[in-house]
């Protein structure tokens, strides 16, 4: 009796995926409210970048969503998290925080890097919204990718404050304003890899060349007036790769989300055009 | 018999897969070893031009050597 009770809803719950069901979601604000009825329906295509490893010999292909814009949130996740609810669940993709400050939302949308959660809905035209991982990246699953190299390079730089001399007070290493001053453009970066994907030299030289948004972090150690590893933390950078295959494209600064400016903080690095070192 | 860059490198990983295995305590050997086979045998019809899918799989599979051959792992069960 019970079985036949579960098999009927399970088979109720497989034939309502088709169609979008009005479901509240909780990651985003505004999505499926549902619309005043004479509202008509502002339909957009959304074709996103799938790829399931479960089945590795199928190919990758793009698969092509519709949405009413009506019921969707304004930004692009916004329209990801409501296609996952309500139409394909099993579209995979990273998200946190929804307001641009965790940095996992990075991914390629109209064929430049940035946060979903940042770009708008492009309603100015009817073109389908295309979405892709972040380009030059192993990919996990559909929109996904694999990080850990960045993440390695990331952990190479020692992104920590290095001491060599205790505090007079034993207690905070203290710093001026204007020395704090420095670090702004810098410590903004939430490391969503946008720069460092969107970079040519990165994509050709990703093992040794460590990329915009570490070297940025880098010069971020390099310019705190607290920390006392300057010299070595120049060192590590002094060899063909880690540093010297930036060749100022801007690539980096171009599309970062956060509107920071890895290419300078770079040229701040150098020691050829460093107007600090 | 001459084998492709990729023909080596799957083999590699195999072969680094069995040594991994004999550093593992003498009663899980085994089931590491069979572990790692069975590995392997779940992808037998790949085809033999299909790169991508093989270079992918070559990536999990050195991840999981990785993450296995750590010596806190002491024996595996499927």
């Amino acid at each position: 009796m019970s079985a036949s009770i579960l098999s009927r809803t399970a088979l109720r719950a497989s034939s309502s995926v088709v169609r979008p069901t009005a479901v509240r979601t909780l990651a985003s604000v505004a999505t499926s409210q549902s619309a005043p009825a004479e509202k008509k329906a502002n339909i957009k295509k959304f074709e996103i970048y799938r790829w399931n490893p479960d089945t590795p010999e199928k190919k990758p292909f793009m698969q092509t969503y519709e949405l009413d814009l009506n019921q969707t949130g304004p930004m692009v996740l916004d329209a990801l998290i409501r296609l996952k609810n309500e139409v394909d669940p099993t579209l995979t993709f990273r998200r946190s925080c929804r307001e641009g400050i965790c940095g996992s939302c990075a991914m390629n949308i109209q064929g430049s890097n940035t946060l979903a959660c940042l770009c708008r809905i492009d309603t100015s035209s009817s073109a389908p919204v295309k979405i892709y991982p972040l380009p030059h990246t192993y990919i996990v699953k559909d929109l996904v990718p694999d990080l850990t190299q960045f993440y390695k390079q990331y952990k190479s730089i020692k992104p920590y404050l290095q001491r060599k001399t205790a505090t007079e007070d034993g207690k905070e290493n203290r710093q001026s304003i204007a020395d704090r001053k420095k670090l702004d453009g810098l410590y903004e970066c939430i490391l969503c890899a946008c720069c460092a994907t969107s970079c040519p030299s990165y994509w050709w030289n990703s093992s040794d060349y460590l990329g915009p948004a570490v070297l940025l972090q880098s010069y971020r150690w390099i310019a705190d007036s607290r920390d006392e590893f300057k010299a070595e933390r120049k060192m590590a950078l002094e060899n063909e790769m880690s540093l010297y295959r930036c060749h100022t494209i801007m690539n980096c600064a171009k599309t970062c989300p956060k509107g920071l400016n890895p290419g300078q903080a770079i040229a701040n690095v150098n020691p050829l055009t460093s107007p600090y070192l | 018999m001459k084998r492709t860059g990729i023909q080596r490198d799957v083999l590699a990983l195999y072969r680094l897969c069995l040594r991994e295995a004999r550093k593992k305590p003498s009663d899980a050997r085994e089931n590491f070893r069979n572990f790692a086979r069975d590995e392997f045998r779940a992808h037998l019809d790949i085809k033999k031009k299909d790169f991508a899918t093989i270079e992918h799989l070559l990536r999990v599979g050195q991840k999981k050597l990785e993450t296995y051959s750590q010596p806190g792992i002491k024996n595996i069960f499927r």
